[in-house]
């Protein structure tokens, strides 16, 4: 795969942020909940950005945001150099779609799957009813089912090929970029490299441009040209894969590649061994955010949050990687 | 993973039923629901075609066969339920009855339905202040006791058929306002309805082809609640004496009329009685069957 970025990103993030104001209990008071906190990302066109991260962390969050479904609270998002909010619904459809993470809630029962496959060509008003057929019979054939499961119905499927069927729904208008988060979690092992395998297939087929969301880097390995590992909101490394897997340079991302080689990958949440648990989003730690988990945390990590330091290919924040800071080490 | 190429067709088959096809065989397979169907559309039949199946008009009075008695307590086939105070044949006056209790249970369900779904829907889709001024109304309409309300405003309007069609008709959708509430809070959560989103679905076109038809069965439930629920209270109104108006046949106002004579002719009460009954438990039937048909279908 190709490492290299193109001219212009396709899909362009700048200080992204998206704060929520959750109300705890009845009478409780309204606190803020910064769920994306200052992302910045660029994806070239036909690289996958693979976005890692534990449970909670805010990357289902971030693709709303790029999918229009949320606003962010403070940043930009820029799509071929446009930024989506002045961009119109119908129009942003045709370069974004997502494949989401449970194709059992993805497909709506009541549909055929053709009028679930359909339904961006309906809703935009392209072809007629036998144009739509076609195309919809097309799609199929190119993510591997047959043109009779058009008149079935989700609950006569798999999940793996329901997952297929929704692949085709992000897929028949051509978009520019996709937004899978977590499209295999939900899936048996068996299925899961079967539609990894599928989706690699299509981005070269289509030169698609995937952002490919999970919390396994196991997943990311086989399928990204980049990877940016996030934590409670943010990025906290950003690099190639070959540069990430190498030589991790976060403590956070050490923790996830460490839980990569345990004996089952690829089965729910990684192990990370950090011992104690994700901490509440509503409460940050100060300073450093990792810094209650980190094994090589300092005074200095408690008090001082910590600068995104550029690297070759990337970027990582991290005081350890920081030639400011006193705890700076070399290599 | 190298040897599976995803090009490859998928092998294994597709040959579970279709959802259609699994509602059916639970529908014949669910006694309780094939009951209640088969009486609602009997009774439902009786009432359209009360003209061709009335042996006599129901208005038309008698004073020489007054209280004749039914045949099976020694009457004639001429009246085969007798006939009441004024000499007016039971059993006609039983089947337009049929006409005044589903035409007030259909109209007033409609009404409540219409309603009730609309701020239902729209406060589960919406949330934030729609919901928040949609729960006041609701718990504004749950803290004032219907019957009562029902009794004052036709006691004020006066009883007729239309006002206690209307003022049940505004006075139901509660509980269709709650169940479609909490259905759409649900349903809206699923990635189907995000999905429809992106791809720049309107609203009206996302509440109507990917909310509406998921909650559909949640609905038909509360139909059949609460058009059972009026047909009760209609004929309570009726009993009342605020309800439907003589000498419109209202099985409630049969029962009213009837209960002057309750000791010496019980059949006066107990067969308008027992015809009301049977009808909201037919209904009641009907609506838990279709409750349990319909419910697994998203679970499969
Ligand atoms: N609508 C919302 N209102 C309030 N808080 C929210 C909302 N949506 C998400 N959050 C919070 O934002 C944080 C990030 O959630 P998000 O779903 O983006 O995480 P995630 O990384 O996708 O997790 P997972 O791997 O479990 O899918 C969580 O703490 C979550 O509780
Ligand atoms: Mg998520």
């Amino acid at each position: 795969m190709k490492d290299t970025v193109t001219q212009s990103p396709v899909l362009e993030l700048s200080g992204v942020s998206k704060t929520y104001r959750v109300k705890q209990g009845l009478f409780g008071a309204v606190k803020p909940l910064t769920a994306v906190n200052d992302v910045s990302l660029q994806l070239g066109r036909g690289e996958v950005l693979g976005l890692v991260g534990e449970s909670g962390c805010g990357k289902s969050t971030l693709a709303k945001i790029l999918l229009g479904l949320e606003k962010p609270t403070a940043g930009q998002v820029l799509v071929d150099g446009e930024d989506i909010s002045a961009q119109g619904r119908l129009a942003l459809a045709r370069r974004i779609q997502p494949i989401f993470q449970d194709p059992y809630s993805s497909l709506n029962p009541r549909k055929s799957i053709y009028d679930v496959i359909s339904l961006p060509l309906r809703v935009h008003g392209i072809g007629d009813e036998d144009d739509r057929k076609r195309k919809v019979r097309e799609m199929l054939d190119v993510v591997g089912l047959p043109a009779r499961v058009m008149n079935t119905y989700p609950s006569q499927m798999s999940g793996g090929q329901r997952q297929r069927v929704a692949i085709a729904r992000a897929l028949i208008m051509k978009p520019e970029v996709v937004i899978c988060d977590e499209p295999t979690s939900a899936l048996d092992v068996s299925v899961q490299s079967q539609i990894l395998n599928l989706l690699g297939d299509l981005r070269r087929e289509f030169g698609l441009t995937y952002l490919f969301i999970s919390h396994d880097l196991a997943v990311v390995e086989h399928l990204a040209t980049r990877v940016a590992v996030m934590y409670l909101g943010r990025i906290v490394e950003e690099n190639t894969v070959a540069g990430l897997f190498d030589a991790p340079r976060h403590p956070y991302t050490q923790a996830l590649l460490k839980s990569v080689l345990t004996p089952e990958p690829g089965m729910g949440v990684p192990d990370t061994q950090l011992g104690m648990a994700y901490p509440n989003p509503i409460a940050p730690p100060p300073g450093c955010h990792f810094h209650p988990r980190c094994p090589r945390a300092t005074e200095f990590c408690k008090t001082d949050a910590p600068r995104q330091v550029e690297l070759p290919a990337g970027h990582v924040a991290c005081h350890l990687h920081d030639p400011k800071t006193p705890m700076y080490e070399q290599g | 993973m190298a040897d599976v190429t995803s090009h490859d067709r998928l092998l294994d088959e597709i040959t579970g039923p279709t959802p259609g096809q699994m509602l059916r065989k639970r529908v014949f397979g669910h006694q309780g629901l094939l009951i209640g169907l088969a009486v609602v559309v009997l009774l439902t039949l009786v009432a359209i075609f009360a003209p061709l199946l009335a042996p006599h008009d129901p208005y038309a009075q008698s004073l020489m066969t007054r209280m004749e008695p039914p045949v099976f307590m020694g009457g004639t086939w001429e009246h085969p339920l007798g006939t009441d105070h004024l000499g007016r044949d039971y059993l006609s006056r039983l089947i337009y009855g049929a006409r005044v209790s589903l035409l007030i249970g259909a109209v007033a369900a409609l009404i409540s339905g219409l309603i009730g779904t609309a701020m239902g829907v729209a406060a589960g889709y919406f949330g934030g202040k729609v919901d928040a001024v949609v729960t006041f109304l609701i718990n504004v309409r749950l803290a004032m006791p219907v019957v009562l309300v029902a009794l004052a405003v036709v006691a004020i309007l006066g009883g007729s058929l239309e006002v206690v069609i209307v003022v049940l008709g505004l006075l139901l959708w509660d509980r269709f306002a709650v169940v479609m509430r909490a259905s759409t809070m649900q349903v809206r959560r699923r990635e189907y309805v995000a999905a429809a989103q992106v791809i720049g679905a309107s609203t009206p076109r996302i509440l109507l082809s990917e909310i509406m038809p998921n909650i559909a069965n949640n609905l038909i439930v509360v139909v059949t609640l609460e058009m059972a629920h009026a047909i009760l209270l209609e004929a309570a109104l009726s009993f009342l004496g605020l309800g439907v108006q003589p000498p419109t046949p209202s099985w409630g106002l049969m029962v009213s009329e009837g209960k002057n004579m309750m000791l010496f002719e019980p059949w006066l009460v107990l067969i308008p009685g027992a015809v009301l009954f049977v009808l909201v438990l037919a209904i009641n039937l009907m609506g838990d069957g279709l409750r349990d048909v319909t419910a697994p279908e998203n679970r499969s």
